[in-house]
């Protein structure tokens, strides 16, 4: 899956980017089981075609669209982009994809939308995770319309070139490079617009750990552990790398900081 | 079997057990065998084996009951050593590779995380255990006190358990922890069963 370098300011990360195995076997997708190596294990059980996504809601197109339609809705681009989880942890990611904000516009908002409801694959037959009651499935994730709209969100079809692998989040997922990585929900099947702020997984789970902005931010410590540093995957110096400093919004504040201007960051986490 | 047990290289060769899986750690971490997050498998390895050995050394008394081997007494203190020597490792990597040995993010974060104050609170315990493992210490302290104060590891095992659970109870995985409950929870009634 080709992509041409990406136009989009901030979009091509001068960083070295995590290898290719390790992208492909560390993985946080429940669906496939909670601990990191089990997705890799166990994603061959998904089916990633024939594959629809249901785009509805508060848009006056509201339609489903085919994976291949969607493959050919605009120009892939490669972005290499910083992935920081909750957990800790980050990596440096080569994604193929294209601006969400180009499907959201073929879908026509109407004045209405003022969030996006992300909803991924709940098929207990091909996602063996589904059995456990860690969260309430479907996955569900969401966005402020702004915040999808903006040049920097990612809808992802590959990544090194490749087409996604299941256990990233085939065929097609979601990256918000300046947010934990529990929001870029993968295996998306739906996407509405709405007026209300839906309700994430997470948000619904632990409410008091995992707010709906989850902009990544070093000032403000999940309630178990500092977001002050990270672990970057896969370095050189192996077991004695030094954890790196957090970044305000992973690094992407020029571009993304006005999004939140006159919020406060420590309320709205 | 206790002439096994009591033959003079049976000491040598439990030490060689109890250090295989020290050795087989240094050797994934020289040759990239800890995966894409060398330092959480680093750590996570060597709490694994304290857990095992904290199990062991509870069933060595429950064991020799049961079997009539005498000679599994001889062991009972150097896998309890080998026990305090992979916490202390454990509690050591947690400390460097993850705080970098910064007291105040190690204090604020013993602080932040009930599991690891839990953690902290069973290894510092080991502690006394370990500075009186020696003859010399049996001899001094006498032996009733002495075997009074080990009686701690009874204490220490649960503990243990509960740092293991907490942690694992953020993402619900609890089918190991549960394991390891009924084998610590069977050793120590065991002991209750008995007296």
């Amino acid at each position: 899956l080709p992509g041409a370098r990406s136009n989009v300011a901030g979009a091509m990360l001068m960083e070295q980017a995590t290898a290719y195995a390790d992208v492909t076997s560390y993985n946080n997708f429940y669906e496939f089981g909670t601990d990191k190596s089990d997705p890799a294990r166990t994603a061959g059980s998904l089916k990633p075609r024939p594959w629809t996504v249901m785009v509805d809601g508060e848009v006056r197109q509201p339609r489903r669209f085919d994976l291949d339609e969607l493959l050919k809705l605009a120009p892939m681009e490669e972005r290499v982009y910083r992935l920081r989880c909750v957990e800790g942890w980050s990596m440096v990611i080569p994604w193929v994809g294209w601006s969400l904000a180009e499907l959201l516009k073929k879908v026509e908002p109407t004045g209405n939308a003022k969030f996006v409801e992300f909803t991924t694959l709940a098929d207990r037959a091909q996602m063996p995770g589904l059995r456990s009651g860690v969260l309430d499935w479907p996955y569900r994730e969401g966005l402020r319309l702004d915040e999808a709209m903006h040049p920097l969100t990612l809808l992802a079809f590959g990544l090194y070139g490749e087409v996604l692998p299941n256990q990233n989040g085939a065929p097609l997922r979601l990256v918000v490079p300046w947010k934990y990585g529990f929001k870029s929900a993968k295996s998306i099947v739906r996407i509405r617009l709405v007026e209300k702020q839906p309700l994430s997984s997470w948000e619904q789970a632990a409410p008091q750990e995992y707010g709906f902005y989850s902009n990544v931010n070093p000032q403000v410590d999940h309630p178990r552990w500092s977001q002050a540093s990270e672990r970057r995957i896969g370095e050189a110096q192996g077991l004695f790398a030094k954890k790196r400093p957090t970044l305000m919004f992973n690094g992407y504040e020029a571009q993304v900081g006005q999004l939140y201007a006159g919020l406060d960051l420590r309320k709205h986490y | 079997m206790n002439r096994w047990l009591l033959h003079p290289l049976a000491k040598p060769v439990v030490w060689l057990l109890l250090g295989l899986p020290a050795a087989s750690l240094v050797w994934a971490a020289l040759y990239g065998g800890l995966g894409p997050n060398p330092a959480e498998a680093l750590i996570r390895s060597l709490g694994d084996w304290t857990l095992r050995g904290l199990c062991l050394t509870l069933a060595i008394t429950p064991l020799r009951q049961l079997t009539g081997w005498s000679g599994l007494a001889r062991f009972r203190r150097n896998v309890g050593v080998a026990t305090f020597v992979y916490a202390t490792l454990h509690w050591s990597a947690y400390a460097w590779l993850d705080m970098e040995w910064a007291l105040d993010a190690l204090l604020k974060d013993i602080g932040k995380r009930p599991f690891i104050l839990v953690g902290t609170a069973a290894w510092l315990a080991l502690l006394p255990l370990a500075a009186t493992s020696f003859n010399a210490a049996v001899r001094w302290m006498g032996g009733r006190a002495w075997r009074d104060l080990h009686k701690l590891t009874y204490v220490i095992g649960p503990v243990a358990l509960l740092h293991f659970w907490w942690m694992r109870a953020g993402k619900n995985n609890l089918l190991e922890p549960a394991i390891y409950a009924l084998v610590i929870g069977g050793l120590l009634a065991a002991r209750r069963w008995r007296a």
